[in-house]
């Protein structure tokens, strides 16, 4: 049973668009991959459909992961497999506090069929005692376990409470979607160091970090970088990828793909 | 992935509710003269509520079902009057004290969880089981401090004077046709008074419920709160499922008098096969607060606009609804605030959640008469249809003959968002306790207000439906 991620020709629609065109990228365990790429090349699509966004179809290929094809899988399925999706955007759920929301999710992971779900639950002292532990590394003010998830809060808030989660949950493979959009810099540096810490914690782990910027990839150092285009993966390198692109933009790699003047 | 919201309906019969019957009298079926002479004979009633009876009974057959217009329901149609028992009794007095509640009765308390909450944090309670309250207990110091919290019946015979005084002001037997019906066959509900500057900190309670098939139960609650005093009083309802109609129509009055505050809270929680069809009003003097705490969970038609006449510069009210309609099920609710006075504030917020072919209507009527200056109004309506077979409606009225008045009022309708859902399942929740976690999250500024075990009793059965019912 590999945990490698391993993306085979994906395709994939919004309605009757066409934004996936066949994906095809391997997640190492133990590896920091980054997936750069122009604004509409596809990035976001990629992990959504992953995690299982309703709003996309998938028309064509497959997604392994620990022996399945996670395609096949309910999205809460896919987490408990061990999946993790950080969202660009995330949602807020009025009148479901951080902590009431956290402690379903840990014991969501934690239920196992047929069994008794107050077995399997986290112990309500072990659960406060993680919590707050979590929180206090992410600079996560107490009070915002009362708070409504999400609810109000700042761009940079959500980004904490992302990584929070992620921190709680454990994940064996996080898909980080474009996390840095909308944080400052010192935002940038609590989410970057709450993700190091995870990587350091589970020799194990794959992140499969995507982005835009360059920025992010100063703090979350990446292995592998792969670079995305017209919903196709279609370069792959080092980090010096990711330093190039920075230089000279993504025009060359789209002249060397597709061509002058295409 | 599918995200239709699945079977939500409340199946009663897997709480096993019903009893045997084992009545000591038990009316026919229908209403006349005859059955609401037997009733207050048998009650020994004084002679004026005997004729109060009769005239309201000459109302109701004068007005008209209901159809149509502002107030009215088409689906009122299919209910039949003849086809109803208008007074049942069970046991023979009411007892004073919880070992002379006859066994079968208080089986039917105990799976209402009745003892328990009475262990806890009960002062006071009056169960009502059928048409008559069975059981009624009351804490000794409040006796002291001149409370009374009788069934309605006992207090006609033991306070004649206050109860002759106020009853049947707030709500004439000709308001509306149910009004009428209760006032002839009225039986059971509760008496409370409150002396001035008593405050009565943990809440009265009381507990309905109907077992017999099609036995109407027409419960009358009066409540006095004097000025400067306040209390709480909490109303939980709850009814095994029968196949044919059966019909509750209850009336409540309540006074709260200068500098007084009440609230009432109620769960309505029949089963889906009842029409509901209730008349509730307060009037609020100066500076006094009244607030209704209204659920609607079950029935087959609710149709329930619990009221505030504000008549008293400064005076407050305030009515928190939620309503959850599943399949077949109409719950037709709001509120009426009515402006009489200078400086007086409303405030409505009604929160529905339909599913599985369940249509919620917020009904409500703000009107402001000249002369009540300086008064705010703020309604706030949020609707949560589930899927693509339920429906809400709102249908707002608002009459203002003030100018210097401050009106806000906000509508939401939404669909259960796939954005949360697939949010909460990206997390390891399940389908169905991520659409619970949603419901119950927007139902909370509801449930915060109730008394906890209220609000986990609550939230505990929409989880049960949501777990059984989905994926």
């Amino acid at each position: 049973m590999s945990s490698e991620l391993v993306i085979k020709n994906l395709h994939a629609n919004i309605g009757d668009k066409e934004i996936l065109k066949g994906v095809n990228l391997t997640v190492k365990p133990g590896t920091i991959h980054a997936i750069m790429g122009p604004n509409g090349s596809g990035k976001s699509t990629l992990s959504n459909t992953i995690m299982g966004h309703p709003s996309y179809t998938v028309t064509a290929g497959e997604v392994w992961y620990k022996g399945q094809n996670i395609l096949e899988l309910d999205v809460d399925k896919r987490a408990k497999l061990g999946l993790f999706l950080a969202f660009q955007y995330p949602v807020s759920i009025p009148g479901v506090t951080v902590a009431n929301f956290l402690r379903a999710a840990i014991n969501g992971h934690r239920a196992v069929e047929g069994k008794d779900t107050r077995e399997t639950q986290i112990p309500m002292a072990q659960y406060r005692k993680d919590i707050r532990e979590k929180m206090a590394a992410l600079g996560v003010d107490e009070a915002f376990a009362r708070r409504y998830l999400n609810d109000g809060f700042s761009g940079g808030e959500k980004k904490r409470i992302e990584i929070l989660q992620m921190s709680m949950l454990k994940p064996s493979m996080a898909i980080m979607d474009e996390t840095d959009s909308g944080l400052d810099i010192d935002a940038l540096k609590v989410v970057s160091q709450g993700v190091n810490t995870l990587v350091q914690d589970n020799s194990e782990m794959g992140v499969l970090v995507i982005t835009h910027y360059q920025r992010l990839l100063n703090y979350i150092k990446p292995h592998v970088v792969s670079v995305m285009m017209e919903g196709r993966i279609v370069r792959e390198g080092g980090p010096e990828l990711a330093l190039e692109l920075e230089e000279r933009g993504y025009d060359f790699i789209r002249e060397e793909v597709f061509g002058n003047g295409n | 992935m599918t995200l239709e919201a699945n079977e939500l309906e409340f199946d009663y019969s897997k709480y096993g509710f019903r009893q045997e019957e084992n009545y000591v009298f038990k009316s026919g079926k229908g209403l006349s003269e005859a059955v609401v002479r037997e009733l207050s004979m048998m009650k020994g009633e004084p002679e004026w509520m005997l004729k109060r009876r009769l005239q309201a009974l000459a109302i109701f057959y004068k007005k008209p079902t209901p159809l149509d217009g502002a107030w009215g329901n088409p689906d009122l149609a299919s209910l039949n009057y003849d086809d109803i028992h208008y007074f049942v009794r069970a046991g023979d007095k009411p007892a004073s004290d919880w070992d002379a509640v006859p066994e079968e009765i208080k089986n039917t308390f105990e799976r209402l969880g009745i003892p328990e909450a009475e262990r806890k944090f009960l002062a006071g309670v009056g169960a009502q089981y059928e048409s008559e309250v069975v059981y009624h207990s009351l804490r000794e110091e409040w006796s002291k401090r001149g409370v009374i919290f009788l069934d309605t019946d006992s207090a006609l015979r033991e306070q004649p004077e206050m109860f002759k005084q106020y009853f049947g002001t707030i709500i004439p037997s000709a308001d509306n046709k149910y009004a009428a019906l209760n006032t002839a066959v009225w039986s059971g509900g509760s008496f409370v008074y409150v002396p001035k500057g008593v405050h009565v900190d943990i809440p009265l309670q009381a507990y309905f419920r109907i077992n017999a098939e099609n036995m109407g139960q027409f419960e009358r609650t009066l409540i006095i709160i004097d000025e400067g005093a306040s209390a709480h009083y909490i109303e939980g309802c709850t009814a095994p499922q029968y196949s044919t109609n059966s019909l509750h129509s209850a009336v409540v009055e309540i006074v709260v008098k200068k500098g007084g505050k009440f609230r009432y809270t109620t769960i309505q929680n029949w089963a889906n096969n009842i029409f509901n069809l209730v008349t509730k009003r307060a009037v609020a003097f100066e500076d006094a607060s009244m607030e209704w705490v209204d659920g609607n969970i079950g029935s087959k038609l609710t149709m329930k606009y619990p009221s505030v006449y504000l008549m008293g510069r400064g005076a407050r009210g305030e009515v928190l609804s939620v309503a959850y309609a599943g399949k077949g099920q109409h719950q037709d609710a709001g509120a009426k605030m009515v402006h009489n006075a200078p400086d007086t504030t409303s405030v409505i917020t009604n929160k529905s959640v339909s599913k599985g072919g369940g249509k919620t209507t917020y009904r409500g009527l703000v009107k402001v008469h000249p002369g009540a200056t300086g008064s705010k109004i703020n309604v706030n309506c949020d609707a949560l249809i589930l899927d693509n077979l339920s429906k809400s409606d709102t249908i707002p009225y608002i009459e203002v003959e003030e100018a210097n008045v401050t009106l806000a009022h906000e509508a939401t309708v939404g669909r259960i968002g796939e954005e949360q859902l697939f949010y909460l399942m990206s997390r390891g929740i399940s389908q169905a306790e991520a659409m619970s976690m949603i419901v119950l999250g927007f139902m909370e500024p509801f449930t915060r207000e109730l008394p906890m075990e209220y609000a986990v009793e609550l939230n505990r059965l929409i989880q049960l439906e949501m777990e059984g019912s989905v994926g």
